[in-house]
Formats: structure tokens, C-alpha cells, sequence
């Protein structure tokens, strides 16, 4: 499938329901080599829905997914697992009661022969990767320290650090900086661009545009089970998508009807779609 | 150095600081007995018992699981050891059969609390009747001698006296104290322990198999169990049908005193070790000092208390 080689995953036509009510309706969803998405939604947009189905978590009612190109068949969560798709979950996939480098091998650590740790390797490659990707040089974090002890920032930063050390090709952020102090957040908007440093992809899931405008290369909107906007961000100022994105959100609400916001077939009809609910 | 790392070591030197403020009051109060060797060979020879139990049942904890059902399951399976070996005169069968059967029953809890999602709790409370009722059963409230085993070298290797007076059985509880710090510290099927019990959601994410860890947990539980129930028997060749009662409260009062909380996710062996002394030594140190039996009971508690209580302030600390 030639034609999806010049992204790393996309995502066509995907169509999902639970019991009677439809999740996702027709989602065509990309991310490109090198590139930062930010994917922005309210509750029950389908953001999750979507992830999960890109995780191998869910298996969509309709729809393909290609990855490198190349169609995915049997999909499963070991099989994503495999190509290099990692998820910094919300609750972050940490050990909280453990220290660092436990956590960084948490599931893959590295054995000697009969199955026994390599403790010397563990902890020394820890101390590497969390100068090489979190950039901790702080003499209060060691790789020994306890994880439960860090803050949430830090706990991104060490989830994040793991998923590039096992070389994720694509790593999906689910709403990283939620709860986090402003300079938490800057702390893990540091993480992301380690990311695109490190020449990696990542979806940066989230309800905060603050947040993700200024580390996103494209802005895609999900509104109930849709993706009713996507923008490169070089061609929408903040200012302006937040604009949109108040108006999606406050269209919908106010009509309490759906179909007041139309499912868009290409970006071209979304910009027009939320043009026309301007003032 | 990480706060946990200290955290786990002032825990422990908390219990060892106990179990030496216990001991030199017992020497105090009772000097003649304390000072002598042979109290302390005779801790070497009945401590074992629960303390095996205690080392397995940690593991347990950590995951964050509970097991009530084991002292029935060695009971049970003192029962298949004294059976099999008056049906077939042989020692290493009788051993084997038992140890299987332990592992089985172990199995068995694992897998109903993984398979059916039951909470270990309650389903090992009906494993515990089960297994104590099925001996009843089987065995007719009878015990049975265990003399002939003398003829066996086996019956030296686990419960002679080394030198005529040193407990084999203690270095038995030393080995495999070994062998479970060793897996649980620096095994990564260990290290997959501590996550199951810190959090399970975490650990499969992470493709840690949560359900594969809990079932060995229990399995191992059960084979533990067995080979004290081995050892119990053996050392007053005889087989109890009630073997197992009374190890249940402690055992698990020699964990949480060890320092391995209720919730899981963290524990030592080390810990354990201590605790499962301390529970051993209090009944004997109470009597010799004077007091009688009733005080036991209070004793226990007091000290049960005070010392899960000085593990929390210290975890809190962190």
C-alpha cells in the first residue's frame, strides 16, 4: 500500500460502536515520521475509543490501520507493542512503591542467565537514559530514587524515558499534564520535545490547547465520535484555534443535537464546517 | 541512596531492635533459662515450622493476595506423607507425593482466584475447611505413628541433630529463606512480584503476566506448607489429624511483624525471618519469666500492635 508510506500509522475510516451508541464514525486519523499530534476533545469525543483502538486494546467494527504502509491484520496489543507504539498512560504505568531504575526495566528487565537481574546493567543504562532523555542532572533524583517521592512532572519524564529507551516509534501521551502545576507542565512539555528530538512521533492527548500548541506540529479536533478540524500548526495562530475550538464545544452543547456538527470528509470541509459557526 | 532503600532498612533494624529488647528482657526475668543454650535449641527445633510458612506466605502479601488456607493444606498434606509412606514403606515417595500434592492445592487456590476473580481472602477461607475436613475425613480423626521413618537417612537430613543437638530443620528454614530473598530481590519473577502488588494495572500494561505471578504465589504457598507439615510430623513421628491448626494467626502475625504491609507491594524476607522468631520465642519467654499462659495472648497482641504500628510511622516517613 504504497499510497500510506509517507506516514508512520494512519488510520482509515474507522467506525466503532458500543451497544447502540457509536463512538466513532468514520475517523480518518494520521501521524507522520517526526511529527507531533495533538489530539483535542472533550469527554466522550472518542478520544480514547481512538486510542485504544490504535493500541490494539479495541478492535474497530470498520475500518484499516497501516502501519509504515503496511496493513495491519490481527491486531493485538502485543503486536503494537512489537512495531513500536507505546502508551504513557494517565496513571502513568509506574511503580510508585519502587525505585527508578526497577521501573525503567519494569516488565523487561535486563537477565542474566536462569531469569536473575542484571542489577549493575539496570542501574547503570537508568543513569544513562535519565541524563540522555530527561536531562536530570538534579543531585535530589538518583536512579535509586523512590518513584512515589517524584512529582508528577518527573513521573511523566521517567514514563517517557522508558518508552524511548525501548526505541517507540510512536508514543501516545494520554492527557499528560493533567493535574500538574505550570511548572510541572513545562517540565513534561520538555519531555515531548525530547521526543521530536530523539526523531520519534507521539499524540499528545489532551483538553488543554494550551498545553499542546506550543510542542504540536498539527492540531486535530475529535468531537463526538468525528474529527471535526485539523490544522497544521504553522497555519493557525492559538488565538484562533482556540476561537474554533470554543465554538465547536459550545455548538454542540447549546443545540444538545450532534448532528450540528457535521462530520467532515477532509480537512478542507472541517476549517469550512467551523467557519460557519463563527460570529 | 533512595528513601524506599532506607525506609525497608529502618524497618528492618525496627524488628531486630524488638526481637533484641524481647530477648534481653527475658533475660532479665528469667536469666536462668535465657542464658542457657538449650532454650535456644529448642526455639531451633519448633520455630521452622511457621517460619517456612511465614517466608512463602510473604510472597503472597507482597502480591497483594492473602492466604488462609495453608496450615489446613499441611495438615492435609501430613496426612498424604504419613499414608503413602505406610502403603509403600518409602520415604522419598511419601515426600514427593506430599510435596505435589501441597503444589496442587496450592494450584488450585491460584487458579480459582485468578480464573474466577474471587477474592483470595474469602476463597482461601473455604479452601481451609475444605482441606481440614477432607483430612477428617479421610484420615477419621485418627493420628498415626511415624516411628519407622527413623530408618530412613532422609528423617535425619530434615529433623536430626547435628552434633546431637543442633535442629536440622533450622538450616532448612535458613535455605529456603535464602532462596526466596534471592528470588524476590534479584530474580525477575520477584521483581514481578513487588509490581503485582504495588499495582497490578501498572504491571500488565507493562507485560508483567499479573495472573501467571499470583498463581505461582499460591502454588509455591502450597508446597511450603507441605514440607512443613513434613517437618512438624516428623519431628514427633507422629501425624496429627489436626496438624496445622494454630500456625494460621502465627504465621501471619509473623509477616505484617516483619514488615510487610497488609496492601502489598513491598516486604522483606528478612523481615519475616525476625518476625517468625519473635512469635516463636514469646510463648516459651512469657511462661519462663513467671507469668502464666493467659498472659500470651495479651502479650502477642501488645506486641503485634506496637510493632505494625512502628512500620507504618516509618513507611509514612517516606
Amino acid at each position: 500500500m504504497a499510497e500510506h508510506n509517507d506516514v508512520l500509522v494512519r488510520m482509515v475510516n474507522i467506525w466503532k460502536s458500543f451497544g447502540h451508541v457509536e463512538v466513532l464514525r468514520g475517523v480518518n486519523f494520521h501521524v507522520g515520521y517526526n511529527e507531533i499530534v495533538g489530539l483535542l476533545g472533550d469527554n466522550g469525543a472518542g478520544k480514547s475509543t481512538l486510542i485504544k483502538i490504535l493500541t490494539g486494546v479495541h478492535h474497530p467494527d470498520r475500518g484499516e490501520i497501516y502501519w509504515k504502509g503496511e496493513k495491519l491484520i490481527g491486531y493485538s496489543v502485543a503486536r503494537a507493542r512489537d512495531l513500536g507504539i507505546e502508551t504513557v498512560f494517565q496513571e502513568r504505568a509506574l511503580s510508585e512503591q519502587h525505585t527508578i531504575w526497577r521501573n525503567i526495566f519494569m516488565g523487561r528487565e535486563i537477565t542474566t542467565s536462569w531469569g536473575f537481574i542484571d542489577v549493575k546493567k539496570e542501574r547503570e543504562e537508568t543513569e544513562r537514559i535519565m541524563r540522555q532523555y530527561m536531562g536530570f542532572t538534579s543531585a535530589a533524583l538518583s536512579v535509586d530514587s523512590m518513584v512515589g517521592t517524584m512529582s508528577g512532572g518527573e513521573k511523566q519524564g521517567v514514563a517517557i524515558a522508558r518508552a524511548l529507551h525501548f526505541q517507540a516509534d510512536l508514543i501516545i501521551l494520554d492527557e499528560p499534564t493533567t493535574g500538574l502545576s505550570l511548572s510541572e507542565t513545562q517540565k513534561v512539555l520538555g519531555f515531548v520535545e525530547e521526543i521530536k528530538k530523539n526523531g520519534k512521533s507521539a499524540i499528545f492527548i489532551t483538553h488543554n490547547i494550551y498545553h499542546v500548541y506550543p510542542v504540536a506540529d498539527r492540531i486535530v479536533i475529535l468531537d463526538r465520535g468525528s474529527i471535526v478540524g485539523e490544522f497544521e500548526k504553522t497555519a493557525i495562530s492559538l488565538e484562533k484555534l482556540v476561537e474554533k475550538l470554543y465554538l465547536v464545544a459550545r455548538t454542540g452543547r447549546l443545540e444538545n443535537n450532534s448532528q450540528e456538527v457535521s462530520v467532515p470528509k477532509d480537512q478542507e470541509k472541517s476549517e469550512r464546517d467551523l467557519q460557519s459557526f463563527m460570529p | 541512596m533512595a528513601r524506599l532503600r532506607t525506609a525497608e532498612h529502618r524497618s528492618q533494624i525496627s524488628v531486630l531492635l524488638v526481637l533484641f529488647v524481647i530477648i534481653a528482657l527475658f533475660m532479665i526475668g528469667s536469666p536462668k533459662t535465657f542464658l542457657s543454650s538449650d532454650i535456644y535449641a529448642a526455639f531451633m527445633s519448633t520455630i521452622p515450622f511457621s517460619m517456612i510458612m511465614a517466608l512463602s506466605l510473604t510472597l503472597i502479601v507482597i502480591s497483594g493476595e492473602m492466604d488462609l488456607s495453608f496450615p489446613s493444606i499441611m495438615g492435609f498434606c501430613g496426612y498424604v506423607f504419613t499414608h503413602v509412606f505406610h502403603a509403600t514403606g518409602s520415604f522419598p515417595l511419601a515426600l514427593l507425593s506430599c510435596i505435589l500434592v501441597g503444589l496442587g492445592a496450592g494450584f488450585l487456590n491460584g487458579l480459582l482466584i485468578v480464573k474466577l476473580r474471587l477474592p483470595s481472602l474469602v476463597l482461601t477461607i473455604g479452601t481451609q475447611f475444605f482441606w481440614y475436613g477432607v483430612t477428617q475425613v479421610l484420615s477419621g480423626g485418627l493420628g498415626k505413628t511415624l516411628v519407622p521413618t527413623k530408618a530412613s537417612t532422609l528423617y535425619y537430613l530434615f529433623v536430626g541433630r547435628i552434633g546431637g543437638r543442633f535442629p536440622a530443620q533450622i538450616l532448612w528454614a535458613i535455605l529456603i529463606g535464602f532462596i526466596i530473598w534471592l528470588v524476590l530481590n534479584r530474580h525477575r519473577f520477584g521483581a514481578h512480584i513487588y509490581f503485582t502488588g504495588d499495582n497490578p494495572a501498572s504491571a500488565r500494561v507493562m507485560g508483567v503476566n499479573v495472573d501467571r505471578v499470583k498463581m505461582i504465589v499460591f502454588t509455591q504457598m502450597g508446597g511450603f506448607a507441605a514440607f512443613a507439615g513434613v517437618l512438624a510430623s516428623l519431628e514427633v513421628l507422629y501425624f496429627w489429624p489436626t496438624l496445622g491448626q494454630g500456625y494460621l494467626l502465627k504465621t501471619i502475625a509473623a509477616v505484617f511483624l516483619g514488615g510487610t504491609p497488609v496492601e502489598g507491594g513491598v516486604g522483606t524476607v528478612f523481615g519475616t525471618f525476625i518476625g517468625a522468631i519473635i512469635i516463636g520465642i514469646l510463648e516459651a519467654g512469657i511462661i519462663a519469666m513467671g507469668m502464666t499462659g493467659f498472659w500470651t495472648q495479651l502479650v502477642y497482641g501488645l506486641i503485634i500492635v506496637v510493632s505494625i504500628a512502628i512500620h507504618s510511622a516509618l513507611r509514612r516517613r517516606t
